[in-house]
């Protein structure tokens, strides 16, 4: 680990502004991922503002209905808020799908947003990654690549972001309260995070210096929602695809109606990934088997996998009618597999 | 560049001065001779560092240790103060709950404190009704304690020692 000048921030003004003036700062959360990026040479900060003593730790009831969690709000404590597992199930289970008890008692919902990819070759510093240093070239592509993007990747990075909470946060259409230089700004999480084109060192829309300062939920929307996470193991893994997902369903007239519908993908993108080719075909739709693939179909179409994650595709495929058809209760009816003659 | 900490472990007060790098498990083994928590893979994967801080489970490899200045910290060896052993260390020895033993302090820790988030009714991710009571079936308790990786097999032995601690415990 390479030596760092270390601050306790007293205030998240002071941490703002601390941070902004030195472009060799970074703000330190829960470290579940910094401090691990610090021992593996992947991040080399001169300057690290510890900001856990910051006052940003209350989940606040807002007077539209929704909630604002700050951000530095534990993972844990956040899934077992009972306004939380009571409104916004789909975000309780995300929160626990990831890592295990004692990460999510020290990861911090704004560190949770910013936590960087997974990709080995990011992680290996004797590797080339554009992400880790622009220009370096792409290891991933051609290498082992079963973790990696099958959609909105580009010929620069295939990585995926890790994080399962922020796919719940995107069907959920939350906000990120964001404290810079000049003051604040409120960012959709959807437009939080970047594809990679040709800037993939870029993972978000901050700039330096900029800090999260909270979360805010909107009002709860009607419907049945929840995640699922499929990965390698039963637990304590990155998802290889996910799902969060809410439906709503009119069931007043003679045939059933889907009003609206929300879903998100994990594990397939750069960014958590607002499927809202699939929103379109669902909505105003009757809820049935065709119907949910003709969504996912929809979504998917634009998916280029890689050597080694070609079976993402149908994964995710079935992932999403999977949980449309659990969240409508309809039967599920997912035909034979044709990713090989369509997506390839 | 030397800063001053202030950590209570296993019940004993220490004021030492530490690098920037140092993280809490290097204080804690290094610097302060506490030997009960684990390094292993170093990176948060393993869960042999795992120690209680201020009540709750953490990955001590992961925790600068000035982040934690003022703490209350709590290693598997602090869980059997003057060496009587819990309600916990006792079901691991009942059961067999370990082999080489490299992994059960950790595991000790991991599980106090998971004991302790069930008891406050935390859900886990295998929870069906999210607002319900936690109950700690076997289910539960191999999905809370996945932070743990031990290579020796002995899950199922760990799985019943926890169980057997938690109704004891009721």
């Amino acid at each position: 680990m390479n030596p760092f000048d270390y601050e306790r921030a007293a205030d998240a003004a002071g941490a703002v502004t601390t941070v902004t003036d030195r472009p060799d700062a970074v703000f330190l959360a829960g470290g579940t991922n910094l401090v691990d990026h610090l021992k593996l040479g992947v991040a080399e900060p001169g300057l690290v503002v510890d900001i856990n003593r910051l006052e940003l730790t209350e989940v606040e009831a807002l007077d539209d209905g929704g909630l604002r969690i700050g951000a530095m709000v534990r993972n844990s404590d956040a899934a077992a808020d009972p306004r939380i597992r009571r409104d916004y199930p789909m975000l309780a289970r995300a929160l626990l799908s990831g890592a295990s008890g004692q990460l999510r008692n020290a990861a911090t919902m704004g560190g949770n947003l910013l936590q960087r990819t997974r990709c080995v070759y990011f992680q290996d510093t004797s590797t080339p990654c554009n992400k880790r240093e622009p220009g370096a070239g792409c290891s991933a592509i051609g290498g082992y690549t079963r973790y990696h993007a099958i959609l909105g990747a580009s010929a620069d990075c295939v990585a995926t972001h890790p994080s399962d909470m922020a796919v719940a946060l995107a069907a959920l259409d939350a906000t990120v309260v964001v404290l810079g230089a000049t003051g604040e700004r409120r960012i959709p999480v959807t437009e939080l995070h970047r594809l990679p084109g040709d800037r993939p060192e870029q993972d978000t829309v901050l700039e330096h210096g900029e800090l999260i300062t909270a979360l805010e939920l909107p009002p709860p929307r009607p419907g049945a929602s929840t995640y699922r996470k499929i990965r390698d193991r039963a637990s304590y893994a990155f998802a290889l695809v996910s799902v969060a997902a809410r439906v709503d369903v009119d069931t007043a007239g003679r045939a059933p109606v889907i009003r609206e519908a929300a879903i998100a993908l994990g594990g397939v993108a750069h960014k958590p990934w607002r499927a809202r080719a699939a929103e379109a075909v669902l909505r105003g739709a009757e809820p049935t088997a065709e119907t949910f693939l003709a969504a996912a179909d929809a979504e998917l179409e634009a998916a280029e996998p890689l050597d080694g994650n070609r079976f993402k595709v149908q994964m995710t495929r079935g992932a999403i009618c999977t949980l449309l058809a659990e969240l409508t209760g309809v039967p599920e009816a997912l035909p034979e597999s044709t990713t090989e003659d369509t997506h390839e | 560049m030397g800063h001053s900490l202030h950590l209570t472990v296993d019940g004993q007060e220490h004021t030492l001065v530490v690098d920037s790098r140092t993280t809490l498990l290097d204080a804690l083994r290094d610097r302060l001779g506490v030997m009960s928590a684990k390094k292993g893979c170093d990176h948060g994967q393993c869960g042999a560092c795992t120690v209680l801080v201020d009540g709750r489970r953490l990955n001590s490899c992961l925790a600068l240790a000035l982040t934690h200045d003022g703490a209350e910290v709590m290693t598997a060896d602090g869980l059997a103060p003057e060496g009587e052993l819990s309600t916990l260390h006792r079901a691991f020895l009942a059961h067999d709950a370990f082999q080489c033993g490299y992994c059960t302090p950790g595991q000790v820790c991991s599980a106090a404190g998971m004991l302790a988030e069930a008891a406050d009714n935390a859900p886990s991710v295998v929870t069906e009704d999210l607002e319900g009571p936690v109950e700690l079936s076997e289910e539960e308790i191999r999905e809370r304690m996945s932070g743990n990786l031990c290579r020796c097999g002995a899950y199922v032995n760990i799985v019943a020692a926890v169980r057997r601690a938690a109704e004891e415990s009721r």
